[in-house]
């Protein structure tokens, strides 16, 4: 509860009265209380386990609980391959649950298909053509330290939610065209969700599945995380 | 040794029956693609035979034809033959007859081609999902 | 109401890909009448990660680190079976300290893997202490593999020709500490926490009884198959590297808790196997020479002759297997891994018609047969 700021004005009753935005008390019990799916896919499930294991414990942190089913949890870590069997698992499983909801992308499997990106004809190159990313975590696999970097930039992105500002649900994303010469960049209009899986991909609503964000140099650096829009994170 | 595709069934009865041999367990199944071969293009099955008894084991080859290659299934001497042929029907294309049940086991069941043929290219996208090469 | 008037039908269970208890992304569909399984089917493949296509388009050097990713609870000795076949088909010598550091490093990555073994199957049953305990313990393994190579899961440490980094004293010195430190711990801490549990045994004994025979007719090679009776170790049977030097004990299922070859006597194959680990590892220690730790040549870039060859090593799951055929060049043409889990699974929907078997045996069935998704996909 420290980093709540109290937003009292009156001096004489400040030590007394904690006065804070709805927004914020909200947004801090969220973020101090994630819990993530069970979703280990191959070798980065196994650094996860450690993660919430003896020496890690990342019960520390808030985000001890890691839940069987979708509809309890609001944070998918995506810990190892993604196959083409798999997919429209991984993306049901994210439509179950409920919002608000985070993912992060572990390991470089998920984030570009790793060391099966040129001859893994059954890899899907990223899990970011399948559900929007919110923290990509280099590493294969990533130490644990590494997921818990992650995790924090996650908590950072849930300080920033406004229960009133329903623009996030409704408008349409940015998409990024392309300035960033060599990247390649996800369309934004192909609704391949919403052709193949029914309508109940996101991208049927413009909301963001399918991925419509830069995802360039993310990649690159340890657990610097990039928003739900692309923007980066303050540091 | 190398065994004709018709004499294989009966060979690996005899393989497992015969107390002399007694090979128990079928270790591996591999199939390896030879399109380029100067007797026509073939496909070798590879059986790897070990005997927990006797302490010794043996490497059959079975060639096929690599345009129809089909090779009886051993399904019903060793158990384990039904995932390992599953998985070379899968990736190489084999048939396997006489097995119950030969459908893809490692990739999706609606995949197309055999990818480790030697002239298996890659789909462009799988159900909408584009296979980008970076 | 009356009894009759209730109607029961059966009802398909799809567990899994996504299940918390079937240790990665493997389905069964299960046919059930009430809690009762009538009928279960395997899906694999939703880990399909492409190994052999991988390795088609990759160098004898770099198709190793993908052999760590097969399985990547015991990564040293896929490694290893990797390596001795490109050894025995290129014909290259191993120096003595490389295979001395290599049988060092495979019983200790065994320790690990069996212990995160006995961790999740501990969490399938439904105790959860014992999870944290494997864990602390495997963490100091895994800080003597950081040391030694700086990776803690996927090593790519035992190569072609040796090993990748040479074993410093210090590096010993922590080895050895950990087996003073681990040996007791078996007996003291878990045994008592759950081999010996009561509810533990009520759980597993007698419960997905395996026959030998049946066994070995799926194929299911390692712990799985001496939990039910069977003494086949590829380590006393067709010794490779220095196994035939050292003295070890290959512990068998014996049926104390309930029927030979049930859950429990699986399980408990890996706990002694873990004492015998240890074992081999202070052997090492004793006996360790000076010398190279990797063949110079081999160190540098691998040719062999065209021709194929076969070999296997006992990983911490069964046999790993690599079939390699080369053409010459320093792309291996063709590689087929004989991955152990593949087989020991296969056997599941047989042992859940051998008898009546109840959905939470069923879970504790996958557990006692301590799968890798990543070897069983590939």
């Amino acid at each position: 509860m420290s980093e709540l700021e109290n937003r009292n004005p009156d001096p004489l009753t400040k030590n007394v009265v904690f006065l804070t935005a709805v927004d914020d008390i909200i947004n801090a019990t969220r973020a101090n209380s994630v819990w993530p799916l069970t979703f280990g896919l191959a070798c980065c499930a196994i650094e996860m386990m450690a993660t919430g294991a003896a020496k890690y414990d990342i019960d520390r942190f808030g985000s001890g609980p890691f839940r069987g089913t979708p509809r309890q949890s609001d944070l998918m870590i995506v810990a190892g391959t993604v196959t083409h069997k798999m997919a429209p698992r991984v993306k049901r499983l994210y439509d179950q649950m409920p919002e608000p909801k985070y993912v992060i992308a572990m390991g470089g499997c998920v984030i570009r298909g790793g060391p099966y990106v040129k001859h893994g004809y059954h890899v899907v190159k990223g899990v970011d053509l399948l559900v929007p990313v919110d923290v990509y975590i280099p590493g294969c696999p990533p130490r644990p330290e590494a997921l818990l970097e992650g995790l924090f930039k996650v908590q950072k992105l849930m300080k920033r939610e406004k229960i009133l500002d329903r623009t996030r649900r409704t408008t349409k994303p940015e998409v990024y065209h392309a300035v960033y010469p060599g990247l390649i960049l996800r369309n934004a209009e192909d609704g391949i969700w919403a052709n193949h899986w029914g309508s109940q991909g996101e991208a049927a609503r413009g909301v963001g599945g399918g991925g419509h964000r830069w995802r360039g140099p993310v990649c690159g650096r340890q657990g610097r995380g990039v928003g739900r829009r692309g923007r980066a994170l303050p540091r | 040794m190398v065994v004709k595709a018709e004499a294989w069934a009966a060979v690996a009865g005899l393989c497992r029956d015969d107390s002399r041999l007694g090979f128990d367990l079928l270790s591996c199944i591999t199939g390896v693609d030879y399109p380029e071969r100067e007797d026509g293009a073939e496909i070798e099955v590879i059986y790897n035979l070990d005997s927990i008894a006797n302490h010794h084991e043996l490497t059959v080859k079975v060639k096929l034809p690599r345009d129809d290659p089909r090779i009886a299934s051993v399904e019903e001497i060793w158990r384990t033959a039904d995932w390992h042929e599953r998985e070379t029907y899968d990736l190489l294309g084999v048939v396997f007859e006489g097995h119950h049940n030969l459908v893809r086991i490692l990739c999706a069941e609606d995949w197309v081609g055999h990818p480790l043929r030697k002239d298996y290219e890659p789909p462009d996208s799988f159900h909408g999902i584009k296979n980008v090469i970076y | 109401m009356t009894e009759a008037k209730i109607r029961t039908e059966e009802m398909l269970l799809n567990m899994g890909p996504q299940h918390p208890s079937t240790h990665g992304v493997f389905r069964v569909v299960v046919r059930t009448d009430g809690e009762l399984v009538l009928e279960s089917e395997s899906h694999i493949g939703y880990l399909h990660r492409c190994f052999e296509k991988c390795a088609e388009g990759n160098n004898y050097l770099q198709v190793v680190p993908y052999t760590d990713r097969m399985d990547y609870l015991c990564a040293m000795m896929n490694n290893w079976g990797y390596a001795v076949a490109v050894e025995k088909l290129a014909g290259i010598e191993v120096p003595e300290r490389a295979e001395y550091i290599r049988v060092m490093v495979a019983e200790l990555n065994r320790v690990a893997s069996h212990l995160l073994a006995f961790g999740t199957y501990g969490l399938d049953i439904g105790a959860i202490t014992p999870f944290l305990y494997a864990f602390r313990d495997r963490e100091r393994i895994l800080k003597i593999f950081e040391k030694l190579c700086g990776q803690r899961l996927n090593y790519s440490y035992v190569r072609i020709g040796g090993v990748t980094f040479d074993m410093t004293e210090e590096i010993l010195a922590d080895i050895e500490a950990f087996c003073d430190y681990f040996d007791p711990k078996i007996i003291d801490e878990y045994d008592n926490l759950l081999s010996y549990n009561g509810i533990f045994i009520s759980r597993t004994a007698n419960v997905g009884v395996m026959p030998a025979d049946l066994a070995i007719s799926y194929g299911v090679t390692g712990p799985s198959l001496r939990g039910s009776g069977v003494q086949r170790d590829l380590r006393r049977d067709a010794p490779y590297g220095i196994y035939d030097r050292l003295e070890f004990d290959v512990p068998v299922g014996t049926g104390e808790m309930g029927q030979l070859g049930d859950c429990w006597d699986r399980y408990m194959v890996r706990m002694r196997e873990m004492r015998q680990s240890i074992r081999l590892v202070r052997q090492v220690l004793r006996d360790i020479p000076e010398g190279p730790f990797c063949d110079k040549k081999a160190y540098r870039a691998v040719k062999p002759k065209a021709g194929e060859t076969y070999k296997r090593v006992e990983g911490a799951r069964g046999e790993v297997g690599f079939y390699i055929v080369s053409d010459g060049t320093n792309i291996p043409y063709r590689v087929k891994a004989r991955a152990p889990s593949f087989s020991n699974i296969s056997i599941l929907d047989k042992l859940t018609s051998l008898s009546d078997v109840m959905v939470a045996d069923l879970v504790a069935i996958i557990g006692s047969l301590d799968i890798v998704l990543g070897e069983v996909d590939r």
